[in-house]
């Protein structure tokens, strides 16, 4: 390292590393971890969206999780939180529904509103 | 790029590892790899992150939940809870009156500080540069060396208004310019991490848990003042900052940030850590110099200063741990920015370590100028236990005690030197009412004997002869005349000992005169410790009226000398009792009583064995 554009690298890749800690988060993945959400597979949509954020690099998104939200019928539930937006509940998911929220939503930034359930808070 | 979801920080310092945080670590470590969940969760060991008194702590990120003494047997349900089902477990977290507070943020013990030298303690990973380096770590040494000269950096520190944070409060700037100004091709800067008060754990905790940031300020020093070598000393008894320093010093190395050229620039560098064997007196500069260079640790007369003739000789500046531990925010938020806060004439913030009988204790860092009362009552929580607050203890053996009548005085290094304590390091020990004042200054006052290297008569004979006459008066044979003479010997001591050790060691003696005369008095007259502290000034007595005789105390005697029946109720024989407290301690309906003063058995006894002794002169 001789510059201080070389430590700037090094700070940027760290960051990432440790975006859990609340610095430049843009959207926060919330999923519903109650015991319905469980049943219905709230695990599996909540590893793919870990899967899929690493594949594409995805710095300032993270995933975190809730209890029962009261949307039994619609398991799994999960809120997209995105700072000075309304929040965006999308139900019944399945890992490939995932896959498209996070393309569309996350990436392009177009609500999938054929999985929306809810919006605002 | 990971699948972590879950950053989980366990406070690894001192006193949370000695509460059982690296059970709960392992505990973690077995359970998420049974649920297969090792690949979702981030362990981290951290520094001290403050609340000492609730360890172990930790802190669960993205939600920032805050959970304090947590037990191995917890770690089950943390995982099967907050980590698999998202529901954080409320009844380890903290309750304030009615409240549950979940965030970290909301902790009150947080309100009121201010983190600049402890910013990344407990918050970061102190064995990853890498995360050192995402707080921001290494820039204003980029910065320095890239944009600024020599001169330019130590500007920046006079703007800022920083000043030496070991104690006597010097201003930085002037070391760092007078040795900047010699011409001599060789220069040495010396981090001074022999922290030695009783209570005291600031420049441990920073060394162990945010070993870079000491390192890079002491790297912008060393720029500043023309350096190229650097010596970290620090004793022995801290094993764990040793290694971390060592290790911080290597990874520095692998990327390029220590050795010649660093940052393509002219400037090299290189440090060394030097253990110390745990002496007070080699926190005192000439002697750490001395230490250092391979000889006795003893003080030598000051001029020459070590700016002019430090180690071997060459122009050296010692800075304390916290004092470099600010240099690198300091520059990246400018010297404004770290002088807006504070008072006149102390700027910035100040580590506290805060201890004694008060809820929070633990390690803070709170604004210069915030006053004593927002100290002790709203970081520190208030008393325990329902007593009142007594007295506070600033700046160790080398400090003074304050009162009540001082709550709202603002902490700064002049204000505290007016009324006879000082700033010190930053130990703080808070007293209630229960305490003897007496006997806290003749604590103090062996530490000191202890510690005193012996090279000057005025420490060496005056120390000693201060301590016998406290004794003296703790143990019922105090003289008319002895409060007059402590304060002699006192003052002494403090304009004739060669270093600060002596001068600054009678100071708790003087100010527990000073502010609390009347204990020291009812000592000496009235044979009397008011607190029950002192043995010999106090004994314990039975309430036959509240005594249900049921034996118990006469049983658990170790010297048999209670004695009774449940007709007539117990008594202890005063000349026999050692005053162990045991009776009181098994009494079921609590009839034993600590009585201030010696029973006039005792005193009878004490005078016919005086008489006699003189008899026998």
């Amino acid at each position: 390292m001789k510059t201080l554009a070389d430590l700037k690298k090094i700070r940027e890749k760290a960051q990432e590393e440790m975006k859990l800690r609340g610095a430049n988060v843009r959207i926060k993945i919330v999923v519903g971890m109650g015991t319905s959400g469980i049943a219905m597979g709230a695990r599996e949509v909540m590893k793919t969206f870990l899967e899929e954020i690493a594949n594409r690099n995805l710095t300032d998104v993270i995933v975190t999780q809730t209890g029962e939200k009261g949307l039994s019928s619609m398991e799994p539930v999960v809120d997209l939180v995105e700072e000075g937006k309304d929040k965006v509940t999308y139900g019944n998911m399945t890992p490939e529904k995932v896959k498209k929220v996070v393309v569309e939503h996350i990436v392009n930034g177009r609500i999938v509103s054929d999985y929306v359930v809810a919006t605002g808070n | 790029m990971s699948l972590k979801r879950i950053d989980l920080l366990i406070c690894c310092g001192s006193g949370c590892v000695s509460a059982g945080a690296l059970k709960i670590k392992e505990r973690f470590h077995t359970v998420l790899t049974e649920k297969g969940l090792q690949t979702e969760v981030n362990i981290i060991e951290t520094g001290c992150m403050g609340p000492c008194d609730y360890g172990p702590v930790m802190v669960i990120y993205p939600e920032g939940i805050f959970y304090k003494t947590v037990t191995p047997e917890d770690v089950d349900e943390i995982v099967e809870e907050h980590f698999i089902k998202g529901r954080p477990v409320s009844r380890l977290m903290l309750k304030d009156e009615d409240k549950t507070i979940a965030s970290q943020k909301e902790v009150p013990f947080y309100q009121k500080q201010v983190k600049v030298a402890l910013a990344n303690c407990g918050y970061i990973d102190p064995e990853s540069l890498d995360e050192y380096i995402a707080t921001g770590g290494y820039e204003a040494l980029g910065m320095a060396l890239t944009q600024m000269n020599p001169q330019g950096a130590i500007d920046v520190v006079k703007a800022s208004g920083l000043r030496g944070r070991g104690g006597g409060g010097f201003p930085t700037h002037i070391k760092w310019q007078m040795v900047h100004d010699r011409k001599e091709d060789e220069k040495y800067i010396i981090c001074n991490g022999d922290e030695g008060d009783p209570g005291a754990f600031m420049d441990r905790s920073l060394l162990e848990g945010d070993p870079h940031r000491i390192l890079e300020g002491m790297m912008i020093a060393a720029y500043a003042i023309g350096a190229s070598q650097g010596f970290f000393y620090i004793r022995a008894e801290y094993p764990l900052a040793i290694k971390r320093i060592r290790q911080a010093i290597e990874q520095a190395r692998e990327i390029g940030l220590m050795g010649k050229n660093i940052f393509g620039t002219d400037f090299c560098f290189e440090a060394e850590v030097r253990t110390g064997a745990g002496a007070f007196v080699c926190g005192e500069e000439t002697a750490l110099i001395h230490s250092i260079e391979g000889n006795r640790g003893n003080p030598t007369p000051k001029p020459p200063y070590p700016a002019v003739s430090g180690l071997w000789g060459k122009p050296s500046v010692v800075n304390n741990v916290e004092t470099f531990a600010n240099i690198p925010t300091i520059f990246v938020k400018g010297a404004e920015w770290f002088a807006s806060m504070g008072t006149a004439t102390s700027k910035g913030t100040k580590v506290f370590a805060l201890t004694g009988d008060i809820k929070n204790t633990g390690l803070v860092e709170v604004p210069m100028g915030i006053t004593l009362r927002e100290m002790i009552f709203d970081v520190g929580g208030g008393m325990v236990g329902g007593h009142k607050f007594k007295a506070v203890q600033l700046g160790g053996p080398s400090g003074g005690c304050l009162t009540v009548e001082h709550l709202d005085v603002p902490v700064d290094y002049e204000s505290l030197k007016e009324r006879g304590a000082m700033m010190g390091s930053g130990g703080v020990i808070v007293m209630n009412d229960s305490n003897c004042m007496v006997n806290v200054a003749k604590f103090f006052m062996e530490f000191c004997v202890e510690e005193s290297c012996g090279k000057c008569s005025p420490c060496r004979i005056g120390l000693k002869q201060m301590y016998d006459i406290l004794d003296r008066i703790t143990s019922g044979n105090g003289k008319e005349g002895d409060i007059e003479e402590l304060q002699r010997l006192g003052e002494s001591v403090n304009k004739l000992s060669l270093c600060g050790l002596g001068q600054s060691a009678p100071n708790p003696v003087l100010s527990t005169i000073r502010y609390f005369r009347d204990e020291y008095e009812s000592h000496i007259r009235d044979h009397s410790c008011g607190n029950k502290v002192c043995l010999d000034l106090m004994h314990f007595d039975i309430d036959k009226s509240r005594c249900i005789g049921c034996s118990l105390c006469a049983r658990k005697c170790p010297v048999n000398c209670i004695t009774g029946s449940r007709e007539e109720k117990y008594t202890i024989h005063q000349l026999d009792c050692i005053k162990c407290g045991n009776c009181q301690d098994v009494c079921p309906v609590k009839a034993v009583d600590r009585i201030p003063g010696t029973h006039p058995e005792v005193k009878e006894q004490r005078a016919k064995q005086q008489a006699h002794n003189s008899h026998d002169d």
